[in-house]
């Protein structure tokens, strides 16, 4: 049988991708239809991968299978002593790409990267608002506006921005998608002609793959860009088929239709694994799926409390169950492959025993509790319901009492911001730019209590390390401070950390130089088919 | 029959006044807000929210704005879609035409096959074949859509390779499109191979689709021949010496094919159904598929729109439907 299914499999593999021999050309079967090509206006990895990864560059770039911020656009950068201006040096000769809707006239300069931020800053901007409901999420969500004081072009090849505080994370921001570099030459030829939606329909970019057609839910194609300035890449073309089905997306590979996919059915990673066809990639994803307990209600006030509950929480049979395998214990509120990721604090032990006495010692018995479980499917939970369930038993193993609540997923977001919040809430985490201050700040920091930090704590000694990192430029003393944070939060135990998720990516054998992106983004710069 | 169709298309607008306040009303019922959904886990602060809620007009009274709507929807404005920023109705046409092309071949074949099946049984009733046939409209009828469409694709994709797994055409045929039907592109292209590749993909989709409608057809079918064959001037004609293939097929299956059209009529909402789950399994870029990832993103300008255009198709082709039965049977004639 098994023999059968590798035979077929190799034999459509075979005549449908022996067509394309005379272009070398890679399918990508995409999980799901981008929402427009203009990634500013967007959140979603998918519309990402069709469309800043694939089209566009930034002035600075995440080195391709990790966090670290590297030259793009920007061939240097400096700060000044006070942490205020930021000069960059853009690249030279750097080409846009020629189409059948656009011919560049000039080279990528300055005004290109005016026109990429200022559309979304300056609200009389004539693209601020160029299609209706325009709200530059991304650009708002990493305070970009409170942030930037003035973008100013020096000369043509430099660029300054002036910040109204010092903000070490922001280098980070200018490599995340929606700082994306378009061409205002088109965009201006685009308004000439009345057309200025087709910004987000037809892009124009400098990027290793230059757009070609789209048929929506369908298919994407690109062809390589064959001035890219970093190399024209060893593929032709580039095809993303939209396959929103797990399974058949799978069967797709299998059958050769297409050469990668990502989001497999955790279920089937080990037969997917087994195949002689087939790599699967894999890496842990930069997320972390929490318990987020209120601090400021009786008795989760109390850190004894909330670390003998997390000593009652069996986080193994979470992973077994929940994660079925594809993930990790979590014990520090930043993933792993993240710089300052403190590897000396060890988790709480399982220890239902230990943990009933702890309470028991805090005078905290027949204690009844609220657990929020989340209504959808995250990267960092994949069924929070049943992961809810799973420290219900836990619980009351030390003899607490738990009621899962769920709500409608918008609701759910709004009412556990609450600072008078009833209950322990399940959500978790995917980082934007690989800053630990993205984590740390944004979800634990005082600021953000009654926000996005869902335990509304608010601690003095760690508020002030997670403040002093953001000031400094340098990562050392930056990981140092981080590091220091981390030690504090697992002292203080606002959360019960759960897990971080692992990411696969199978792939058919044939398929080289393909790197994951920790950040999760599926890019294909440098990948080539051998033959 | 003028006079008929015109009162017919007059009602049509009532109709559609009410589909629009549901389909209006409806999504709004649904807990959610979209502009929360957006922002997902990252949040946003409260000026920017109702900063949001005041651009996309939602801060407005529901009834101010309903006609608000109602007057674009008279210009032919169906809105924009609050997650792609694209109108809503470019959406829908540019969709439509692959939902429309594998639902038209769907019920093709399940006329095709359930009608003939059902007049088999009916004659035959009470054989093995009757109950065979029956037998297997049942197990159709009870199919759950998602799980025979895998198992199709594992079994003649994966393991016999006599299919592709999904999508409308091989990535190999690229060529812009001009009808929207891939059939009659793939022909207009003048690329060889491309039309056999867009009929192998039509395959499993259609088989899946046609699944339902075709026991149901079949099933009615017999039971309304089972009807018609007793009746009096059935044995008469019988009893004169008329061939029985003369009988069955004009005395009696003409009779019995009213209440059938019906049948087929409705089917119409069920393909439109059934087409959201089969879209999804094949990755099949139709409007089914559109209209629950709408739903689940809330964006109501697309749910709102899109109930709209599917209901005003449902209304035309009921139309169409009641006009048939004139032709087929005179006593109706209007």
């Amino acid at each position: 049988m098994k023999a059968k299914v590798l035979f077929a499999a190799a034999l459509l593999g075979a005549t449908m991708l022996s067509g394309a021999a005379s272009a070398k050309t890679l399918v990508y079967c995409s999980e799901g239809s981008p929402e427009g090509f203009d990634p500013a206006l967007y959140t979603a990895g998918t519309t990402f991968d069709a469309s800043s990864k694939a089209v566009y560059n930034r002035l600075v770039q995440f080195e391709p299978g990790t966090t670290n911020v590297v030259p793009g656009l920007a061939e240097s950068w400096e700060v000044s002593e006070d942490g205020l201006e930021i000069t960059f040096r853009l690249r030279e000769g750097v080409k846009f790409h020629s189409t059948d809707f656009f011919t560049p006239s000039r080279d990528f300069n300055a005004d290109d990267v005016l026109f990429s931020f200022q559309r979304q800053l300056d609200e009389a901007h004539p693209y601020h608002a160029y299609v209706e409901g325009a709200s530059w999420e991304y650009f708002n969500a990493m305070s970009m506006p409170d942030l930037v004081e003035s973008i100013e072009k020096v000369d043509d090849m430099t660029v300054k921005f002036v910040l109204t505080r010092p903000e070490a994370p922001f280098i980070a921001n200018l490599a995340m998608d929606f700082a994306s570099i378009l061409s205002k030459e088109y965009a201006d030829q685009l308004a000439e002609g009345g057309r200025m939606s087709d910004l987000n329909q037809r892009p124009v970019g400098t990027g290793p793959f230059q757009f070609v057609a789209y048929q929506p839910d369908a298919v994407i194609r690109y062809r390589a860009h064959p001035d890219y300035w970093n190399g024209k890449q060893p593929i032709d073309d580039l095809v993303f088929a939209i396959t929103t089905d797990a399974s058949v997306r799978q069967q797709k590979l299998l059958a050769g239709e297409c050469h990668i996919m990502p989001y497999p059915n955790p279920a089937d990673i080990a037969s997917l694994k087994a195949n002689d066809q087939l790599t699967v990639m894999e890496q842990e994803g930069l997320n972390v799926g929490y318990l987020a307990y209120n601090t400021q209600q009786e008795p989760f006030d109390r850190a004894e409390v909330r670390k003998a509950l997390n000593m009652a929480i069996n986080k193994q049979a979470i992973l077994d169950a929940v994660f079925q395998g594809a993930g990790q214990i979590a014990k520090n509120p930043i993933p792993p492959t993240m710089w300052s990721y403190n590897e000396e604090i060890e988790d709480d032990p399982y220890d239902p025993e230990a943990a009933r006495k702890m309470l028991e010692e805090a005078g905290v018995t027949d204690l009844s509790m609220k657990v929020w479980a989340m209504p959808v499917q995250r990267p960092y939970n994949p069924n929070a319901r049943r992961m809810a369930e799973l420290i219900q038993e836990d619980f009351s193993k030390v003899g607490v009492n738990v009621e899962i609540v769920s709500y409608e997923w918008g609701e759910y977001l709004e009412r556990s911001k609450a600072v008078d919040r009833d209950g322990a809430v399940l959500l978790g985490w995917t980082g934007d730019n690989g800053d630990p201050d993205n984590f740390l700040a944004v979800l634990l920091g005082c600021d953000a209590v009654g926000g996005a930090n869902r335990a509304q704590w608010c601690n003095e000694e760690f508020d002030a390390l997670v403040q002093k990192a953001k000031t400094l430029s340098s990562q050392e003393e930056r990981a140092e401070l981080y590091r220091q944070a981390q030690v504090v939060f697992k002292r203080e135990a606002p959360w019960a950390t759960i897990a971080h998720s692992i990411v696969y990516m199978p792939m058919r054998k044939e398929v080289t130089g393909y790197k994951m992106d920790p950040l999760g983004g599926h890019a294909f710069e440098g990948v080539d088919l051998a033959e | 029959m003028i006079r008929f169709l015109l009162s017919r298309l007059a009602l049509l607008i009532p109709t559609f006044i009410g589909v629009s306040i549901v389909a209006f009303s409806f999504i709004r019922l649904l807990p959610g807000d979209p502009i929360m959904l957006l922002a997902g886990e990252r949040g946003m602060s409260e000026e920017r929210y109702q900063e949001l809620q005041s651009a996309l007009g939602f801060d407005r009274p529901l009834v101010v704005q309903y006609f608000d709507y109602l007057l674009d929807l008279l210009q032919g404005d169906f809105g924009t879609s609050i997650v792609t920023k694209r109108p809503v109705l470019q959406e829908f046409l540019t969709l439509f035409p692959a939902t429309l092309e594998l639902s038209l071949c769907a019920i093709l074949l399940a006329v095709a096959i359930g009608v003939p099946v059902g007049v088999l049984a009916a004659v035959r009733r009470g054989s093995w074949l009757d109950q065979t046939v029956m037998g297997t409209a049942l197990v159709g009828y009870s199919m759950p859509i998602f799980w025979w469409g895998l198992l199709l694709i594992i079994l003649f994709s994966g393991v016999l390779g006599w299919t592709p797994v999904s999508g409308r055409i091989s990535l190999l045929y690229y060529f812009p499109q001009v009808t929207g039907f891939m059939l009659i592109d793939s022909l207009l292209s003048g690329q060889e191979g491309a039309f056999r590749s867009a009929v192998s993909h039509l395959v499993l989709p259609t088989i899946v689709l046609a699944t339902i409608p075709l026991a149901v057809i079949a099933r009615q079918t017999r039971s309304a021949m089972l009807e018609v064959l007793g009746e009096d001037y059935v044995r008469t004609a019988r009893a004169k010496g008329l061939p029985p293939a003369r009988v069955i097929g004009l005395h009696a299956l003409r009779n019995a094919l009213i209440p059938v059209i019906t049948t087929i009529g409705l089917q119409v909402g069920v393909l439109l159904a059934g087409a959201i789950l089969t879209e999804t399994i094949f990755s099949w870029p139709g409007i089914g598929k559109w209209m629950v990832d709408s739903v689940f993103k809330r964006d109501y300008a697309v749910v709102q729109g899109g109930l709209l255009l599917i209901a005003g198709i449902i209304m035309i082709v009921n139309l169409i439907v009641d006009l048939l039965y004139g032709l087929v049977n005179p006593r109706i004639r209007h």
